[in-house]
């Protein structure tokens, strides 16, 4: 079934300069995000898996042009929008969102939810005052919360409701993207499960596609449809979610399922436990970024970096030993 | 069974707040065997945390304990400050979530390593400094002689996490308390960190308290669970039990809300509602507003503990049905 590209990533880098001593001179690169190349189908949901530093914030603000990538194509709806400036944005704004981690850091400690919620109407629509309200009470019992919370302050919230509130203030504007960085990993689990069930309803209702970020892959199998696995900065392995979970062929993903405790007590399992840590961004390998930890490293891995192949039907992998 | 290194029994902790006073934990009991790994489960705010920090005499200004928390023969709740300064660090060790944050940025990790050890060792510079190196090696840091010069902020979490680990073991303590040791961590580090506690507990035969709100670190590691809520212990049991026979409907709702990474055809069932505020007055089960299975009398009357078979306690309603037969082994 060929499915439309939402947004299209070519080859897109996002590097940061590090700059050191009395002349701020740049002395090393942080490869935050180095070559990747991506399609987004609409309605769908892709996970983005990967440890601290891997990148997968990093694209997703890149992906709603929070940050500018420093090479490469990112195309929204057909449109190549990696160069545009602000003014020639901001039709584009209304139609991508984000859902951080902590809710709380993303609100205004003061301000009510109501009005909090009422403010990306003022700046994209030209509603009336009643009308925003309006719009804003429907959003509020849309996530599950209840009309009286529109004069409430955050603090009032529990973490799962402040999330409802993230939520809410991402589909003010009715966007066909939203990017979710880790967005239930600061709940607590019973909590957790009522946050992913509401994104799922959403999704269905208004036919959003999710880019959502996760480093819990029992999260990630719930409720997405592709994964993408990361690592410092670079595609790993990119599979259908079943695709993935029973068929991982990269040794990265492979130590990744085994790493992720089971609730079977008893259970003796094979785990690939990994050597060492994760290199510093700054300073990745060369060749394959994974080569220092990988169980299967050989001498290719040290100097050339592996082909982004595809060997299956929509699953794609970087790795020299398969 | 073992004999018990640790016996908390009716443990009550209590806040005083600007609105009166908040419990937090309210009366817990239970005991940690002889090389046994002990995991409290809940959420935020259940108390697992809370009870940790009277075991090891940490608790706020602000927090009254009563109760019972033998250990060694003697009640933890009675000593004064210097008698459980001797036990803190020596006999009982405590590693947290953020390591960051309790290692001291400004000194060295050696520095760190070494002040346990003249302390409460007793050994001379050049011995500690020896045995701080052994000590690295063995919580597998490589190059440990490095290490020893390095400031906390040089080190990645999970390295941190290790030198924790060090400073915790450097006493040989009989019991080590590890408070959401890994949740700060990502998964494959977490492997690493979880293996090498169980690694160090078959070594030394230290019993572990592993604080933790995944149940799947709880299968992987324990050998008895206390499953917290709202300050109270709902329920006790080994963890093949907890796992296939859990008697609480909070304990089933939390097994049922977790995702499952080797399923696809699970569905998730969430907990309706949240969990109730310290602080929020309730009558009868805590757990009531959230419950499947609620029945009128758990709104009214808070339950009492109900024993299912030695080892495994309930503190739910739904139990009395079930234990008629053997009414009077039913502890109160």
């Amino acid at each position: 079934m060929p499915e439309k590209v939402l947004v299209k990533l070519e080859n897109v880098k996002k590097h940061y300069p590090v700059r050191r001593g009395w002349l701020q001179r740049t002395s090393a690169r942080v490869k935050a995000v180095d070559g990747v190349s991506l399609d987004l189908y609409d309605r769908e949901t892709l996970g983005v898996v990967g440890e601290s530093g891997c990148g997968k914030s990093t694209i997703g603000r890149t992906l709603i042009r929070l940050e500018k990538p420093t090479e490469g194509k990112l195309y929204f709806n057909g449109t190549d929008i990696s160069e545009l400036p602000a003014r020639a944005m901001k039709p584009f704004r209304s139609k991508m969102q984000m859902i951080f981690q902590d809710p709380f850091a993303s609100l205004n400690p003061r301000q009510r939810v109501g009005p909090a919620l009422e403010e990306p109407l003022t700046i994209h629509t030209s509603l009336s005052k009643g009308e925003k309200r309006e719009r804003v009470m429907g959003l509020l019992e849309e996530v599950g919360l209840r009309p009286d919370h529109y004069d409430r302050l955050p603090h009032e919230f529990s973490g799962g409701q402040r999330q409802r509130i993230g939520i809410a203030r991402a589909l003010a504007l009715n966007p066909s993207l939203i990017v979710c960085d880790e967005p239930v990993s600061a709940l607590d689990v019973s909590v957790q499960a009522q946050v992913l069930k509401l994104l799922r309803s959403l999704q269905e209702k208004h036919g959003l596609t999710y880019f959502f970020i996760s480093h819990d892959l029992g999260v990630v199998r719930h409720l997405c449809d592709r994964v993408l696995i990361m690592y410092l900065g670079q595609t790993m392995e990119l599979a259908p979610v079943r695709e993935l979970y029973k068929n991982p062929v990269h040794p990265y993903t492979e130590a990744l399922l085994s790493a992720i405790p089971r609730p079977v007590p008893g259970r003796k399992r094979e785990r690939i436990l990994l050597r060492g840590d994760l290199p510093s961004p700054a300073d990745p390998p060369k060749g394959c970024p994974f080569h220092t930890r990988c169980p299967e490293a050989m001498e290719i891995c040290k100097e050339t970096r592996p082909e982004w192949k595809e060997i299956g039907p929509g699953h794609r992998v970087a790795c020299h030993a398969r | 069974m073992k004999d018990p290194v640790l016996t908390v029994e009716g443990l009550e902790v209590r806040f005083q707040g600007a609105a009166g006073e908040i419990p937090a934990v309210q009366g817990a009991s239970f005991s940690v065997h002889r090389g046994e790994v002990l995991c409290i489960v809940g959420e935020s705010g259940c108390g697992k945390s809370i009870t940790s920090l009277s075991v090891m005499g940490l608790l706020p200004g602000s927090a009254e304990a009563e109760g019972h928390i033998r250990f060694d023969g003697r009640d933890l709740l009675r000593l004064n400050r210097e008698e459980i300064r001797q036990i803190r660090g020596n006999d009982i060790s405590m590693i947290f979530q953020e390591p960051m944050t309790s290692l001291n940025p400004v000194f060295t990790v050696g520095f760190q390593l070494m002040e346990p050890l003249v302390v409460h060792r007793n050994l001379s510079k050049k011995q500690a400094f020896e045995e701080a190196v052994r000590l690295l090696e063995r919580v597998g840091i490589p190059d440990p002689g490095r290490r020893m010069e390095q400031y906390p902020h040089e080190l990645s979490g999970g390295m941190r996490q290790r030198v924790m680990i060090a400073i915790a073991l450097s006493c040989e303590p009989k019991l080590l308390i590890a408070d959401e040791p890994t949740t700060a961590l990502d998964v494959t580090i977490q492997a690493q960190i979880l293996e090498l506690i169980l690694k160090l507990k078959e070594d030394t035969g230290m019993s572990v308290i592993l604080i933790t709100h995944d149940m799947g670190v709880v299968a992987e590691t324990a050998d008895r669970v206390l499953v917290m809520y709202a300050g109270k212990v709902v329920e006790e049991a080994d963890v093949r039990t907890l796992f296939e026979d859990p008697k609480h409907p909070y304990t089933k709702g939390l097994l049922r809300s977790m995702p499952n990474v080797d399923d696809d055809t699970y569905t998730l069932e969430a907990i309706p509602g949240t969990l109730p505020k310290p602080g929020e007055i309730q009558q009868g089960c805590p757990f009531h507003p959230r419950c499947p299975e609620a029945m009128d009398r758990c709104r009214e009357e808070n339950p009492r503990v109900f024993t299912h078979r030695p080892g495994h306690m309930s503190r739910c309603w739904l139990a009395e049905e079930e234990d008629q037969d053997h009414a009077g082994e039913s502890v109160g």
